[in-house]
């Protein structure tokens, strides 16, 4: 009973965490699917999502090598939330023109190391921004979380698994049932037919990257106070999340979301009976094989190139 | 005029070029002997140790990266291996300095070959995803197998070796040893893209499905790309280890990897050179930006997006270019070129192609319904239909490009079914495509000695024959005076032709054409029929798809058309343009009353 009660636990920690990878998959996928290249920086939204609010809901510690001064805030938790999606949309713009935008007729590999070097420039501003030190978020509701049959439900991990389930549906209505999602659609199928119909694609990437941005940076809100806000915790997640699309089916929405669940589930367990130090190598364990036995995931069709 | 004028020229640039070299040689042989004359500190010491033993590391990537393509995000792991063979060779296992470094080396280069083999399934996203797999879970393991590895904590006093007797313990001379292996290494990677390994790994990133229709076993090619790579890493981390004496896993992380990958893509992926100057480069920037405190690592990030901005060949792509400018292209003595053999000795005489019931579908779609086609040998065959009827379906699975659902491929009465492309051209089959597909960056030359190099090709061994044979190709079609210029330079219809002297170069048995005249205008198109009139002539076997009526009729001994996948008509051009069917699938159905 007890060992049951305990497998379900670790269960529900598998899911919520997954979500957050699947919340960061997703990012990844509907970049994919925009503009065919990976974005290396997208774990870093998350970092970003949760250093924003760190500034929103305590403040800066200041740098005097950088004249920074430091100060303190104290939003409310909603609005430092609200303010944090702003910061993040900006973010997303700014990647868009700053990152693919010069390097969009390119092929992918100088656009990925782009990516990557985007990655090292967000980490490493943080780092001089905010210090090294990892802190500390307070969770969003104020319960510690409920206990049912034994099973212990953090409050947190309720909130994320919620808030996944709402940014699912409401993605699948918006890209289906909205102009815009169709308009969306349209350009990641095809970019010039999408043009010659009188889209403005280069719009529709810049709003997919805000998108993604916004997707991760949330990712990186709801689990900051699970795990401690650091400089380096999006590059794991994103490392993650990469899997996740590859395990579900490359490009593949909802490939992604079973993709970074099960990475989740998995991570979970192994964790629980096998190993903790090496927690973060089951889920590359289950990326090799996957690669192996069916490389193009779970969801993904076989293509093969047209000479 | 004019050729006294280059005849003139010629011996000035080579005198400039041999200036330059001695000049380039002597200060590479002056810098690591600099500790010897002036006093430098320890620190500056160091500065040269790490640039040297980095840049080991980063040739690899020049070798990977630069010159086959692939994405390889684990090199920080590769150095790690040497740099671990070393440290617990000699220390823990009291193993004799160049044994440990040799089984480095051999663990290095186990790892680069199983990387490698993923590529059969994977590339670009995959591969880089993968390799960053492979280093996070080196990672893991350094820092996490305390009992092997001594875990965070390091593995300090690794010892110099010694050589023929003498021991490497002063600094300066160990810095003039790995000074002179960093030299020789360079020199390798200098070579190796003129070798025929080199020029496989360059078509295979220029054009990997290209390179595998020309004979190029491309999987075989970027598995020992990654395992040189790997190798060369392992020299790097091992020379680096007996350098500094002290290791930690802190050296061999992801962030080291994307260290390496900035080196060689700031200093330009395609040169050693390159390499040796952007490793350099990096590690006295830190040294410079020393102002700039915190937010180096902030402006180096920003550095990597202006680089793959602007210099998309790094400095020495930019100096390269620059100079490339001043020197005026060669002229070619076209007149000694021999003539292109094309007889090839067949095994079986007849039929040369033959398809058994060929089928290809796409899940529902049945491309290719049961086709029996056969191909004499010595004659030219078209195959035609309407858009979407399968022809280039057709010539995709008779070339192995896509494996047939079900039937049966024989060329040269040796059934190929089962066979990779590569294989099906190492045994004679040619093929150009639809939209051209060359190698961009390469010169018309070398894109036809890629062609020319395909296995079993009947020519004598060497690289002399080698290039003898792609000039006689380039030739034949009437440009071996541009053999030089690169052919992205080059005009759209003189790329096609460059395109059938690369298979022509192949020796070929069966050429297959995929729309020659597509984008062609009349003139070009008069000179293809004349081409292929030509190597009628010489008995060659062709079979090709096309649009044009004019250009297949011309040229056609025999042709087979295609509707819906299934062939609806077979013959000589009189016969088969006129048979009713045809005219129904080209302009629809005659109304009844004209069919009565």
């Amino acid at each position: 009973m007890e060992a049951l009660a305990n497998n379900l636990q670790v269960l529900f920690q598998g899911l919520a965490l997954g979500s957050i990878y699947a919340l960061v998959a997703l990012g990844f996928v509907l970049i994919i699917r925009a503009t065919n290249v990976v974005n290396f920086a997208q774990g870093d939204f998350a970092m970003l999502g949760a250093y924003a609010m760190v500034l929103f809901l305590v403040g800066l510690p200041g740098n005097a090598d950088l004249g920074i001064p430091g100060f303190e805030t104290g939003v409310p938790y909603w609005l430092a939330i609200i303010l944090s999606v702003v910061v993040m949309t900006l973010i997303g713009l700014a990647f868009n023109y700053g990152v693919y935008y010069p390097l969009r007729n390119r092929s992918f590999l100088p656009v990925l190391i782009s990516t990557l070097g985007a990655s090292i420039f967000l980490q490493n501003t943080i780092l001089a921004i905010f210090n090294p030190q990892p802190r500390p978020l307070e969770k969003l509701l104020s319960s510690d979380g409920v206990t049912i049959g034994g099973v212990f439900l953090d409050s947190q991990y309720l909130v994320i698994l919620v808030f996944t389930v709402c940014a699912v549906a409401f993605q699948y209505f918006f890209f289906e049932h909205t102009l815009l999602g169709k308009k969306l659609q349209a350009t990641s199928q095809d970019k010039d037919m999408a043009r010659l119909l009188g889209i403005p694609v280069a719009l529709m990437i810049a709003i997919t990257f805000i998108y993604s941005s916004v997707l991760g940076g949330m990712a990186g809100i709801l689990i900051a106070p699970i795990l401690f806000v650091s400089i380096g915790m999006g590059s794991i997640i994103a490392l993650k999340a990469f899997a996740a699309t590859i395990i579900g089916g490359f490009g593949d929405v909802a490939g992604a979301i079973v993709g970074g669940i099960i990475i989740g589930v998995i991570e979970s367990f192994a964790a629980y009976y096998i190993s903790v130090p090496y927690k973060d190598a089951y889920a590359f364990l289950a990326l090799f094989l996957v690669l192996l036995f069916r490389p193009q995931g779970i969801f993904g069709e076989k293509v093969s190139e047209k000479a | 005029m004019n050729e006294a004028a280059v005849k003139n020229a010629a011996p000035a640039r080579a005198q400039n070029n041999v200036a330059g070299l001695l000049v380039l040689a002597l200060a590479a042989i002056a810098l690591p002997l600099i500790p010897f004359v002036l006093p430098v500190s320890d620190y500056v010491l160091n500065i040269f140790m790490n640039s040297i033993t980095y840049a080991m590391a980063v040739l690899g990537m020049v070798v990977v990266l630069g010159y086959t393509g692939q994405i390889n995000l684990a090199q920080a792991a590769f150095f790690g291996f040497g740099a671990y063979a070393v440290a617990l060779g000699t220390l823990t296992y009291g193993m004799h300095f160049w044994v440990s470094f040799a089984l480095g080396l051999v663990v290095a280069a186990v790892a680069g070959l199983v990387l490698g083999l993923t590529t059969l399934r994977l590339g670009g996203h995959y591969l880089a995803m993968i390799t960053i797999s492979f280093q996070q879970i080196f990672d893991l393991i350094i820092v996490n197998w305390i009992d092997l590895t001594h875990g965070p904590d390091g593995i300090a006093g690794i010892e110099p070796p010694s050589l023929f007797g003498f021991h490497l313990t002063d600094k300066r001379a160990y810095l003039v040893f790995c000074a002179v292996v960093l030299y020789l290494l360079i020199w390798f990677v200098w070579w190796l893209p003129s070798t025929r390994l080199g020029r496989a790994m360059r078509a295979v990133r220029d054009n990997e499905l290209a390179a595998e229709t020309i004979g190029v076993h491309t999987l075989r090619t970027k598995v020992i790309a990654f395992t040189m790579s790997a190798v060369l890493g392992g020299i790097g981390g091992a020379f680096y280890a007996a350098g500094f004496s002290y290791i930690s896993p802190d050296n061999f992380n992801f962030a080291r990897s994307v260290e390496f990958l900035t080196m060689v893509l700031l200093g330009g992926a395609q040169s050693p050179f390159g390499a040796a100057l952007g490793t350099v480069l990096l590690i006295l920037l830190p040294e410079w930006l020393r102002f700039l405190k915190n937010i180096y690592l902030a402006i180096y990030g920003i550095s990597v997006i202006l680089i793959m901005v602007f210099m998309p060949e790094g400095i020495w792509g930019l100096l390269r270019n620059s100079w490339n400018k001043v020197r005026k292209p060669r002229p070619l003595a076209v007149e000694s070129v021999p003539a292109l053999a094309l007889d090839i000795k067949l095994e079986h005489s007849t039929p040369m192609l033959k398809l058994e019931n060929l089928q290809k579908h796409f899940g529902g779609l049945k491309a290719v319904d049961g086709i029996d086609l056969e191909v004499a040998p010595g004659t030219v065959h078209a195959l035609i239909g309407p858009n979407g009827s399968g022809k280039t379906t057709s010539l995709n699975v008779v070339n192995g490009i896509y494996k047939p659902t079900a039937g049966k491929i024989a060329l040269d009465g040796i059934d190929v079914t089962n066979l990779k492309p590569h294989d099906r051209a190492g045994l004679g089959m040619g093929r150009t495509f639809q939209n051209i597909r060359l190698f961009q960056s390469m010169t018309a030359l070398e894109n036809v000695m890629v062609g020319a190099q395909r296995e079993n090709n009947p020519i004598e061994s060497g690289r002399e024959a080698l290039t003898q044979r792609a000039m006689a190709a380039l030739q034949f079609v009437g440009i071996a005076d541009r053999a030089h210029i690169v052919v992205r330079s080059l005009p759209y219809g003189t790329q096609r032709l460059v395109e059938i002297a690369r298979a022509l170069a192949g020796y070929p048995k069966l050429l297959l054409l995929d729309e020659p005249g597509a984008g062609l205008n009349q003139s070009e198109k008069q000179e293809l029929v004349g081409l292929l009139k030509r190597l009628r002539g010489h008995g060659l076997t062709i079979f090709l798809i096309d649009h044009d009526m004019g250009v297949v009729e011309k040229v056609s001994d025999k042709i087979t058309v295609l509707n819906f996948g299934k062939k609806i008509a077979e013959g000589t051009p009189q016969d088969v343009l006129r048979h009713p069917d045809v005219i129904a699938a080209y302009l629809g159905e005659a109304p009844a009353s004209g069919t009565a």
